[in-house]
């Protein structure tokens, strides 16, 4: 039996609207697509939805209180929030350099977190 | 970040750049390129990168480093172009005013009040955020009430949060962005209200930051009224009519202790009216020439100052171009003149540059009133092309070379984007 889902491919500023086919996780067929990159991210989104994180980490010692940071790879959709709360744990000490892994294997992922910018003691 | 002050400030350079955010970097690499061999960059901030030091989401650089950076990151990049090219960076300053004569006055926390005279000058100070003000929300004047760009900067940079129970007016990207960082730095965020019937920012953006949150988005509904004596208490919201009236019989109120409003932003545009520069009434900015330069001889502009950009890199390229302009022309070399006018049509609502040469290639950026998709750009009946799409929320670029004007010999030629006839999926 397959069903019908929707979902709005962020692939590209045009937003198509994406009507998916699916069996379980096997998808059948998508409509709305206005190229094939939208059938890519349909059976992604449909399987295993994923995100970038970006946010910051408390940092003392730099001329800023908030050191930016994001995911290297895409996180599974339901675990941002969560590593979010980690990231809130942690205290950093300057200097820090731009790539610098924060926080290795987020939450049991493999996805490791970096450093989205240096910063100096100040 | 290593001490760029220079030790003693030189009363002259050759091109002087206002501003080191994108637009102030690329200035100032650019006019190393065109011939200025002493160039000074200043920006009232701690630090140069402007606004990108706050955005620290995805989405800088993928045409221009071929790589998708964040906001810090792309701004760290080009940074390190600009010390490459010895250029004076003094931060922490303010300048004050420019004169016709392209004196340059700064208040800056380490040389106190001085003037720097330049060969040529490049306006890049940026845009601002629209205000509570500039829409006249009615109620009392409480804290808790900030604009959406403040905010970021609140938490981004400074690590402090806004408040608990934030309710966003307006559906811009600032916007949209700002409810899942919030979001996700532990504040509830009680929805979204936007007065158009379609959301402002990125569609990408309305998937990822408010339907991955269930952050709810209220479309053809504005806040009419704010309430609290110390804070924010709560708003009171109202959908609107088709000509926008809010239907004040239908409004509620929202708990709330903070209001964020994203209404758009201005170009920064002080300097250049006290200088007395040429404005677009449509941008808001300087009217400027193929080579970016305004209406008074010698001072550039580029970036938001000059027209509101979403993509960095199209303001890296163009600032590029406004700094060479500068360094030709502080080293006495004056670029070709131009001789064709852009003149927007049909749902074209801006041009920038105002004014071409048929001699050079030129990058021209446009901004749409209506979404149309499929359709096709005409330069007036001597050239067109089709185009995928084009939405008001983003800006559209368009190479223009000699050989497409070849057949033109006007003076003014008219840019239209208008449905294509024979609608072809792609
Ligand atoms: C929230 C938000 C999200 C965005 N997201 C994206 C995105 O995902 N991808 C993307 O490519 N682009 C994005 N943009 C757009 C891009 O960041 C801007 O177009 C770009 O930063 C504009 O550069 P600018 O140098 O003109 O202005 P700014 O970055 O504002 O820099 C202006 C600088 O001038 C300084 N200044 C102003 N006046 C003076 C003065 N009198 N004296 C000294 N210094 C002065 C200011 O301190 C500031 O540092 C976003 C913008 C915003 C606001
Ligand atoms: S399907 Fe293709 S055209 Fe449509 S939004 Fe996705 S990437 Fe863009």
């Amino acid at each position: 039996m397959s069903e019908t889902s929707h979902y709005l491919c962020i692939n590209c500023p045009l937003g198509c609207r994406l009507e998916v086919d699916a069996d379980g996780d096997e998808v059948v067929e998508v409509r709305g697509n206005a190229c094939k990159r939208g059938v890519e991210f349909a059976r992604q989104e449909h399987s295993d939805p994923r995100r970038m994180v970006t946010t910051t980490v408390a940092i003392r010692g730099a001329p800023v209180a908030r050191l930016p940071v994001a995911t290297a790879e895409a996180l599974p959709k339901d675990r941002v929030v969560d590593l979010c709360r980690a990231l809130h744990q942690l205290r950093l000490e300057a200097p820090v350099a731009i790539g610098d892994v924060v926080l290795a294997d987020a939450l049991g992922t493999g996805v490791d977190v970096v450093a989205t910018r240096s910063l100096e003691r100040a | 970040m290593p001490d760029l002050h220079p030790w003693e400030l030189p009363r002259r350079y050759d091109v002087v750049v206002v501003g080191g955010g994108p637009a102030g970097m690329a200035a100032a690499v650019g006019a190393c390129e065109g011939g200025a061999e002493r160039v000074l960059m200043v920006d009232r901030e701690h630090e140069a990168g402007g606004i990108l030091q706050q955005c620290i989401h995805h989405g800088f650089g993928l045409h221009h480093f071929k790589e998708e950076l964040t906001g810090p990151g792309y701004a760290q990049r080009y940074l390190e172009q600009v010390l490459e090219h010895d250029i004076d960076v003094l931060t922490d300053a303010y300048v004050l005013d420019v004169d016709a004569s392209r004196s340059v006055s700064v208040l800056s926390g380490r040389y106190g009040r001085t003037s720097v005279d330049a060969g040529a000058v490049v306006l890049a100070m940026g845009a601002r955020e629209r205000t509570r003000e500039a829409i006249r929300i009615p109620g009392t004047r409480p804290s808790g009430v900030m604009t959406a760009g403040f905010a970021q900067k609140l938490v981004n940079v400074a690590g402090y949060l806004p408040g608990k129970r934030v309710a966003i007016l307006g559906s811009g990207d600032i916007g949209l962005i700002m409810a899942r960082r919030l979001v996700l730095e532990g504040v509830e965020v009680v929805g979204v209200f936007e007065l158009m019937p379609h959301a402002n920012g990125l569609t990408r953006n309305v998937v990822q930051c408010l339907h991955d949150f269930d952050i709810p988005l209220h479309l053809s509904t504005t806040v009419v009224r704010i309430h609290g004596s110390e804070r924010v208490e709560k708003v009171t919201v109202a959908p609107v009519d088709e000509a926008l009236r809010p239907r004040m019989h239908e409004a509620w109120d929202v708990d709330c202790d903070t209001l964020l409003v994203s209404i758009g932003l201005i170009p920064d545009n002080e300097l250049a009216r006290t200088l007395g520069v040429r404005l677009d009434p449509v941008t808001t900015g300087p009217v400027v020439s193929s080579t970016m330069e305004t209406s008074r001889d010698g001072i550039f502009a580029c970036g938001n100052t000059v027209h509101i950009h979403d993509l960095v890199d199209w303001v890296s390229q163009e600032s590029r171009l406004a700094g060479e302009g500068a360094g030709a022309y502080a080293s006495g070399r004056r670029q070709a003149h131009d001789n064709v006018r852009l003149v927007p049509g049909t749902n074209v609502r801006s041009c920038v540059p105002h004014t071409i040469t048929t001699e050079r290639e030129h990058t021209v950026y446009l901004r749409v009133t209506q979404s149309l998709a499929p359709c096709t750009l005409r330069l007036g009946d001597v050239y067109e092309r089709p185009l995928r799409y084009v939405v008001p929320g983003e800006m559209v670029t368009v190479k223009v070379r000699p050989r497409f004007l070849e057949s033109f010999h006007g003076g003014a030629l008219r840019v239209d984007v208008v449905p294509r006839e024979e609608a072809g999926r792609e």
